[in-house]
């Protein structure tokens, strides 16, 4: 495995087949390109609206992007301080190093505690790192409670989006779901979305009051005090972080904020982002265990270092999960998340999944973008997706060998890089025009026409026309 | 190496292998900071919270009993809990109207059983037990009329300690309690207006712990014009070194499904403010 500089990659759920095959047979999916535009549309005009209503929205980008390049460049320092606030509160911090490590420590913790089941908080830490398989493994079920993750449970589906993971299932899909793997589900369930969460409540209700262990992520961990926070809708995530007597939190390395003067910045950007709301419905902020609880903090490598050892890819750390980049992009609405296959779908995963696995693992999904620029224009911190993704390409293909195309481009390098040498070149492309009717070019002409090359030069034109 | 020391190893190793590392520029804070705004302005916060379908009712400081009243009865509220520290006037109003209901209820029901208890007596028994039925009768309604309007009552509030100790009994019936209640009344610590949103600070008296604006169906915050501040980073300065909080904006709610908004999934589905003015 090579990653940047030799640091050791990140393992779990981070890759799939490789995108143009995934794609493709996405792209064959009406009924999935009819469920992505309605909903993407959708977003797309309510954050529109409400990043609009403020005027200093560029000054909180540029500040939240300055406050995550102040964490990753002090990175350590901040870690030791949010260790030590959490554990002199009474938390208890755990390290590790990449996704069977924190899958170890999670299950030997929740192994000692004798549940058989434990209600999750969405978490995209622990769909990264595998944990429900590795729960399932120690025969502990977990119980998915936000609802779009519920439904990707219920539907043995994947999730396609980071913030709203069954976002490629329209209203009748998630009621057939719900009428066939939901116990004791009224047979007669609507698809008015209304009846279809009342559903989801009644199924939860009982677990929430009786299951005694909970997994959550945090959306930040505040270095200064340590302090955790979970952003959500739902209130599903309260529920998992008050009630059950053990809670243990995954959270990427990378989640710190420095101060907690910080969270002004980010609880703007962040609902404002993401679903298009000036204020999500509800945010828990928890300093210690609280009221009895026994609480416990996972920090995840994971691949993480090895993305910050790349100067030219490292903001890609900043991220802040909104996925406004996956709602505004061109490709991620056509092919939706499942053909990036990996947890992070859509620009930011590509550019971050290849860097926590490490190219070679990942190396199609730097090319799954026409580089058209939007992910850049929303990302609330200002993460140049495009300008990462052409350096990514760049990773990819210098650490393969030569290929038909390479060998190309460099014999192009060669011609284009002399004057006279290129124009004589150039006239000798006249006989390319017999050539390119019978020479087929994999990858190149399946989609397009190779152009036929002109009878006569430009060069020959300008000259023979003065 | 264990694996604390390791990753803090490839962090150290990342940071000398990046250039530009080490020292980040600083942060440029040219954003709308806190206290610059002047304080929060009543009339947008409430449209805010209308937006996320919130009822609000805007009062003067002496009519909050009769709003909180008016809010509970409309709601149907048959049994409350509220936070330990709230002003115990904010539920008076409701409290009395329950009492003057109870025994009023209690009165009809005890004449209604005498008077099934004649009508179905009289000809069996005859005129005696009849009339011991309506002695018993007239005994019940004179007790209940005897209880109106004291603490005798069994009083229809529960308030819930904000340390809780959790494990064992203690927390089922704190779970039993909350599940039963049918709405809850708390105070908060500041309110946002640009957004709309409500935020507890959980180790204050008024405000109780987690679970108790977490269970019952309906929330029913007062707020005090003087904790409405402008935006964000007014809020954030205002909730420095608060341990444990959350911030409410809204009813619960999904766009899970389609992304449309759905109000109500787990917690309350209904979220009420009473936003008390100024009176100077």
């Amino acid at each position: 495995m090579t990653t940047f500089l030799g640091m050791p990659a990140g393992g779990g759920n981070l890759t799939g087949e490789p995108f143009p095959q995934a794609a493709r047979e996405a792209l064959g999916n009406a009924q999935l390109r009819r469920n992505l535009a309605k909903a993407t549309g959708t977003i797309r005009a309510k954050r529109a609206n409400v990043v609009g209503e403020l005027p200093d929205w560029a000054q909180l980008r540029a500040a939240g992007a300055a406050i995550k390049d102040d964490v990753l460049a002090n990175l350590d320092e901040y870690l030791l301080r949010f260790e030590e606030a959490l554990t002199s509160r009474g938390t208890h911090v755990h390290w590790a190093r990449d996704a069977e490590e924190a899958n170890r420590i999670v299950t030997d913790l929740v192994r000692a505690t004798g549940t058989r089941e434990v209600i999750k908080v969405k978490s995209m830490a622990t769909v990264e790192i595998g944990l429900n398989e590795a729960l399932a493994d120690i025969g502990v079920h977990a119980v998915e409670t936000d609802l779009a993750e519920l439904i990707v449970q219920l539907g043995k589906d994947k999730s396609s989006h980071i913030l709203v993971p069954a976002i490629h299932r329209n209203r009748s899909e998630i009621r057939d779901i719900f009428r066939r793997e939901m116990p004791g589900v009224d047979p007669g369930l609507t698809d008015d979305p209304r009846a279809l969460a009342e559903a989801a409540r009644r199924h939860l209700r009982h677990k929430f009051m009786t299951v005694d262990v909970a997994i959550s992520g945090a959306n930040f961990g505040v270095a200064e005090t340590g302090s955790l926070v979970v952003v959500e809708s739902e209130g599903n995530g309260r529920m998992c972080l008050t009630l059950p007597r053990t809670l243990i939190s995954v959270v990427g390395i990378e989640k710190l904020v420095p101060r907690w003067q910080d969270l002004e910045v980010f609880l703007q950007l962040l609902p404002r982002s993401s679903t298009g709301e000036r204020m999500n419905p509800y945010t828990s902020v928890w300093t210690g265990p609280t009221e009895g609880q026994t609480s416990h903090v996972v920090l995840v490598d994971n691949g993480r270092t090895a993305t910050l050892a790349d100067p030219d890819g490292r903001a890609a750390l900043r991220c802040i999960r909104c996925s406004a980049c996956l709602n505004s992009c061109p490709v991620y609405e056509r092919t939706g998340g499942h053909a990036y296959g990996s947890t992070y779908p859509g620009p930011i995963g590509a550019v971050l999944s290849p860097q926590l696995t490490g190219v070679d693992r990942n190396p199609t999904l730097p090319f799954a973008s026409s580089l058209c620029g939007v992910c850049y224009d929303v990302c609330p911190v200002a993460i140049d997706i495009p300008s990462m993704l052409v350096h990514l390409r760049e990773r990819v293909v210098s650490a393969k060998r030569a290929t038909p195309e390479s060998t190309a481009m460099r014999a192009l390098a060669w011609a284009m890089s002399d004057a006279r040498r290129w124009r004589r070149l150039v006239r000798l492309g006249k006989f390319g025009r017999l050539a390119s009717r019978h020479v087929p070019l994999p990858g190149w002409s399946t989609a397009r026409d190779l152009p036929q090359p002109p009878k006569e030069t430009f060069r020959d034109w300008w000259e023979s026309s003065r | 190496m264990s694996a604390r020391d390791e990753v803090l190893a490839r962090v150290r190793r990342a940071k000398v292998s990046g250039s530009g590392s080490g020292a980040a520029a600083p942060v440029p804070r040219e954003y709308r900071a806190a206290g610059t705004r002047g304080p929060g302005d009543l009339e947008l916060f409430a449209e805010r919270l209308r937006d996320y379908r919130a009822e609000v009712r805007v009062v003067d400081a002496d009519e909050v009993p009769t709003a909180v009243a008016a809010a509970l009865r409309e709601r149907g509220a048959r049994h409350i809990v509220t936070a330990p520290g709230i002003p115990p006037e904010w539920t008076a109003g409701w409290a009395a109207e329950q009492a003057r209901a109870a025994s009023a209820a209690e009165r009809a029901a005890a004449e209604q059983v005498a008077a099934a208890a004649a009508e179905q007596a009289a000809p069996q028994v005859g005129e005696q037990v009849a009339a011991a039925a309506h002695e018993q009768a007239a005994r019940g309604a004179e007790r209940a009329a005897a209880r109106s309007g004291t603490a005798e009552l069994s009083d229809p509030i529960g308030r819930i300690e904000s340390r809780v100790p959790l494990g064992g009994d203690a927390r089922e019936a704190l779970r039993e309690m909350l599940e039963a209640a049918d709405a809850v009344v708390t105070g908060c610590h500041v309110a946002v207006a640009e957004t709309g949103t409500i935020v507890l600070d959980h180790d204050a008296a008024d405000q109780g712990p987690r679970a108790l604006t977490l269970v019952p169906d309906y929330h029913l915050v007062v707020v005090r014009a003087g904790q409405v501040v402008a935006g964000v980073p007014d809020a954030v300065a205002a909730l420095a070194g608060v341990r444990t909080q959350t911030w409410i904006s809204g009813p619960s709610a999904t766009s899970d499904i389609e992304l449309e908004r759905v109000e109500g999934v787990h917690g309350p589905r209904t979220l009420e403010v009473v936003i008390v003015r100024d009176t100077q």
